[in-house]
């Protein structure tokens, strides 16, 4: 199953993140929540990984602990040779600083930035960044470098956050329904943006979605059910993402 | 929500603590007057006959009255080396003595036995002060001839709650005191049998004091009477109402800034709940719940807060009053002191702080009724923003993000940032009153003491003498300098308006005493005319250049009219000033002097305490040193509770203002600060810009407080304008350094507070839902 070659990177080469018996498990009192049982995964760079699943199946919860933003209650996950398991706080954050790249449903832009300080914010911090215009330019938004976030679309308030994402040329580009607020052009647009950014950049990018036509963007698509994986397909062609519709 | 109620309570607190120790204060002093029965009127003569009482009973208006004998001598008290000024004062004869005015209440001891001659009663304080027991022994130059008193008894007199030497402005409890003796023993010691030269009088509920004072004094005005005058210039009396004053205005001041900032806190709380609620509020509306019973809800919270500050308030105030009575206690000579706070001020505390509620309140009340219940549900719109005009300029435009994320957050809401920087600069501004008055004392102290009274010793003779008096002073050991002075008892006249005051003649160019302008300049005094305290000068409503009618009250009473030269500025006390040549050229005498100002050869003073304590001629002696330690101590007693409390308000408020600002920050903008975290900002970068903005309304806070704070002392100065003293208006560099150090320690506290809550940010759960 890791035999997958992607575009952008012709040669083997070892896994970005290596993920052996992962468990997360919630306690709520009583109750044991298993949301991951035991999840072994390798992701590679340049591949567009689409997870699809049912609800509760743990999507948002595997996808947090690989952004290092939540910690798995068993197993090992390593980013390159960082043992991501055994971090502290601190080396949390450093790595979603300089590696992680975060798409969420809801944006989360900063209200009181326009859209090129909002990438500005990042491009600040980040140790690689790129430079903020171009990456918007990438996104198709160099009409609209100072609008505040209430001044723009759902669709442009996401792409800013993808360029945000972007910026700081993530080793890792997570993504948790990028398109579940948004119509089915916008959402389209979105989804075009990041696969470009994949081909062009060679990003590993992991996408959640409900949507299961979205998969067939993916040179990968991993099934989650009940915190497990299930299937795994391996999409020989990728389908465009103009081709996709829903 | 806790320092809200916080705020409020101290508010409450203040107000309970001082407001009830005001009227507690004022009530046992009250008691106090009424079972002893003070006198209204008092007079002081030279000698009458006794027969001269029947004709003073018939003034109208005049219920009661008390004649006595009253002298002033030196005393010489175990223990102490300078010599201290007695004040021996008739008793009344045992049958008129339940009727008596002004009685005493003996806190130890026995009254003098019917025929001695050398028992007395010496006042509490004096004999605390002193270390005085019953049975000690105190020397006394009595008319000339010395004479051992023995103390038989401890008493506390409504005439000298605050014991004020002759000459003194401040009471010294160590070299001034009050005793009482048999009336027979002290008319033979001063050949006044048969006569009288102190008078009290009670009057009728209704009497004009004016008319009686006016009636009492063409009687007495033969007999070298000097000026009878009301309670309200009775020197115990008004150095009580002047210290209460200043309880009075902590009470009023401080609360009011206090409920102030709570009902600022309200509102901001209740705004930053609504806003949170919005979509419960929605909710409920689109159930049918009326929106005023919703608003009725956030009324309740608001007023839930206040009653519990309200009740911390009446707790933490009512412990505190008590504890602040125990102080006043030792202060205050009342047989009967205790904290009793009556309905009417908790009732007001209560509706204060309910007003301050409702205020606060009303407008998060109105926007939660305001509320269409469909706009309510959705989640608030992505809160517009635009770029200021300021951010066109090169400099602002570098900026990185995070300052224009700060600055423009602060700019969309200036009301709300106007508000806080309010809120702190308040509290600055408390800090800076809290420490004016030291500084003001601190000046005070410097231009009386440095600049206009620079003598080591000041005596004062029993009665007026010659100038040739002076060589015998001269001769007495380590007398290095002798200045004379002359203080006559005078009534100046202005058209309607007249005062009693000292008229001082010292010579023109003294090196000890001097006549001082505001910045503590010498002022030469003219060849002839007057020199009038400013305060005088306001009271009498005269300007330099207008004529003044002067009034001798001792001697030979000469009227004579003088003009004002010019005015001066010292501190303490008013007077007027004139040349003693001068002065003596329009009286006809050769410059007779009261006394004389002293500079001493430290060493050798204790040789000429010893020599003072036993010259028959001197009256009084005062010690600078002694002066000073005792003005500090009453200013500093008066103060150093105002000056406290205010401190551990402003670091309240600023803690209250900063954390509440900024916990309201960090729930309004929760979503976007985790969010930053999760792109990878450290804690103490969230920290950074959460707190950045605090921290600019506290740096624009500090120099806003400081002109409030000044503001407000100038504003408390004329409050200080008193005839006892007036404070200038001074704020020193340290004292901004203070209050602005207070306030940053403060803010950094409640920095400290909010920061340990962006570590608990939950990042996850911010991800899931959009508000
Ligand atoms: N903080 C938490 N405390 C307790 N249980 C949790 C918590 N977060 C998630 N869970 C549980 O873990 C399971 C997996 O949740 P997760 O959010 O990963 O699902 P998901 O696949 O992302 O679902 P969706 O498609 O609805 O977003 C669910 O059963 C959920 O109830
Ligand atoms: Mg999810």
């Amino acid at each position: 199953m890791n035999t997958q070659i992607s575009p952008a990177s012709p040669a083997p080469a070892p896994p970005v993140m290596r993920i052996r018996a992962l468990s997360k498990v919630y306690r709520m009192g009583e109750i044991e929540v298993h949301a991951l049982r035991s999840v072994d995964l390798d992701l590679y760079a340049g591949e567009f990984v689409v997870i699809l699943g049912a609800s509760g199946s743990g999507k948002s919860t595997l996808l947090n602990i690989l952004g290092g933003l939540d910690t798995p209650s068993g197993g090992t996950l390593r980013y390159l040779d960082h043992d991501l398991s055994a971090a502290n706080e601190r080396s949390l954050t450093r790595y979603r600083r300089e590696h992680v790249g975060f798409v969420f449903q809801f944006y989360n832009l900063l209200p009181s930035l326009t859209a090129l300080e909002n990438v500005e914010l990042v491009t600040e911090i980040a140790p690689r960044a790129r430079n903020a215009r171009e990456v918007l330019e990438l996104v198709g938004l160099t009409d609209r470098l100072n609008h505040f976030p209430a001044q723009l679309s759902g669709g442009e308030q996401q792409r800013v956050a993808i360029a945000r994402a972007l910026a700081k040329r993530p080793d890792v580009l997570l993504c948790d329904e990028p398109t579940g607020s948004l119509d089915f052009p916008t959402g389209r647009r979105v989804l075009q943006v990041l696969e470009q950014a994949n081909r062009e950049l060679g990003t590993l990018t992991v996408v959640i979605t409900h949507n299961a036509a979205i998969a067939a963007m993916a040179s990968r698509v991993i099934r989650l059910s009940s915190g497990r994986i299930g299937q795994t397909e391996v999409n020989a062609t990728r389908a465009a993402a103009e081709e996709i519709s829903w | 929500m806790l320092a809200t109620a916080l705020v409020v309570g101290c508010g409450i607190g203040v107000f309970v603590t001082m407001r009830g120790t005001y009227d507690s204060l004022v009530r046992a002093r009250q008691n106090y007057y009424s079972t002893t029965r003070f006198a209204d009127v008092f007079a002081h003569l030279r000698r009458a006959p006794l027969s001269l009482s029947a004709r003073l009973r018939r003034i109208p208006g005049v219920a009661a009255l008390q004649t006595r004998v009253v002298e002033d001598v030196t005393l010489s008290i175990p223990g102490l080396t300078e010599p201290a000024t007695g004040r021996l004062i008739s008793l009344p004869g045992q049958p008129e003595a339940a009727d008596a005015l002004d009685q005493l209440y003996l806190t130890a001891g026995r009254l003098p036995a019917a025929d001695s001659d050398s028992e007395a009663l010496v006042s509490q304080t004096f004999a605390e002060a002193n270390a005085l027991g019953l049975g000690s022994h105190i020397g006394a130059v009595l008319n000339g001839r010395w004479k051992e008193l023995t103390v038989v008894g401890f008493v506390l007199s409504p005439e000298y709650i605050y014991e004020i030497g002759p000459g003194m402005v401040f009471p010294d409890n160590r070299r001034f005191g009050v005793l009482w003796m048999n009336a027979e023993a002290l008319a033979t010691a001063f050949q006044m049998k048969g006569a009288f030269n102190d008078l009290a009088i009670a009057t009728v509920h209704h009497a004009s004091e004016p008319e009686v004072i006016d009636a009492v004094d063409r009687l007495l005005a033969p007999y070298g009477g000097t000026s009878a005058y009301g309670r309200a210039e009775q020197p115990s009396n008004r150095f009580l109402n002047d210290e209460l004053g200043e309880i009075r205005i902590n009470a009023t001041y401080i609360p009011a800034i206090f409920l102030a900032v709570a009902a600022f806190l309200v509102y901001t709380l209740l705004a930053r709940l609504v806003s949170i609620q919005r979509s419960q509020i929605g909710l409920l509306k689109s159930f049918g719940f009326r929106a005023w019973r919703i608003g009725v809800h956030y009324l309740e919270l608001a007023l839930l807060i206040v009653a519990g500050g309200l009740l911390l308030g009446l707790a933490a105030g009512i412990r505190f009053g008590v504890a602040l009575i125990g102080v006043y206690r030792q202060y205050f000579h009342f047989p009967a002191l205790a904290y009793r706070i009556s309905l009417a001020v908790i009732g007001a505390a209560g509706a204060v702080a309910l007003t301050a509620a409702i205020i606060g309140a009303l407008s998060a009340v109105a926007r939660s009724m305001r509320l269409a219940p469909a706009e309510a549900m959705r989640p608030e719109p992505p809160r517009s923003f635009r770029a200021g005009p300021l951010e066109s300029l090169p400099l602002t435009r570098r900026l990185d993000p995070v300052s224009k994320s700060i600055a423009r957050n602060l700019a969309r809401r200036p009301w709300r940032a106007a508000l806080s920087i309010i809120g702190i600069a308040m509290a600055v501004a408390t800090v800076i009153v809290g420490r004016f008055v030291f500084d003001a004392v601190n000046h005070l102290m410097a231009m009386h003491f440095d600049a206009a009274e620079r003598q080591d010793v000041t005596v004062i003779f029993q009665d007026i003498r010659s100038p040739s008096a002076l060589a015998s002073l001269r001769a007495l050991p380590g007398v290095l300098r002798v200045e004379p002075f002359r203080i006559m008892p005078v009534r100046l006249r202005a058209g309607a308006r007249s005062k009693t005051v000292s008229l001082v003649a010292v010579p023109p160019s003294g090196a000890l005493f001097r006549v001082v302008d505001a910045r503590g300049k010498p002022i030469e005094l003219p060849p002839e005319g007057l020199v009038l305290t400013r305060k005088l000068a306001a009271i009498l409503g005269v300007r330099p250049g207008d004529p003044l009618a002067v009034e001798q009250l001792d001697g030979r009473r000469r009227h004579f009219s003088a003009r004002i030269v010019r005015l001066s500025d010292e501190p303490l006390g008013i007077n007027a000033y004139m040349d003693n040549a001068a002065l003596a050229a329009v009286l006809g005498e050769d410059a007779p002097i009261s006394g004389a100002r002293l500079q001493i050869d430290a060493h050798r003073a204790p040789q000429l305490y010893a020599q003072l304590k036993r010259t028959p001629a001197v009256a009084g002696v005062s010690i600078r040193s002694a002066t000073v330690t005792t003005i500090r101590q009453i200013m500093n007693r008066s103060f150093i509770i105002m000056t406290l409390v205010m401190t551990g308000f402003g670091i309240i408020l600023v803690i209250g203002v900063v954390y509440n600002s900024a916990r309201i920050a960090l729930s309004e903008r929760g979503t976007e600060l985790a969010s930053l975290r999760v792109l990878g900002f450290t804690r103490t970068e969230v920290a950074q810009l959460l707190l950045g903005e605090q921290s600019l309304l506290v740096l624009a806070a500090i120099p806003t407080g400081y002109a409030l704070g000044a503001l407000f002392c100038r504003l408390l100065v004329p409050a200080f304008d008193r005839e006892l003293f007036r404070l200038p208006f001074i704020l020193t560099r340290s004292t901004f350094a203070f209050a602005a150090l207070i306030t940053l320690g403060a803010a950094v506290l409640a920095a400290l507070l909010v920061g340990a809550r962006i570590a608990r940010l939950d990042l996850i759960a911010v991800l899931k839902s959009r508000e």
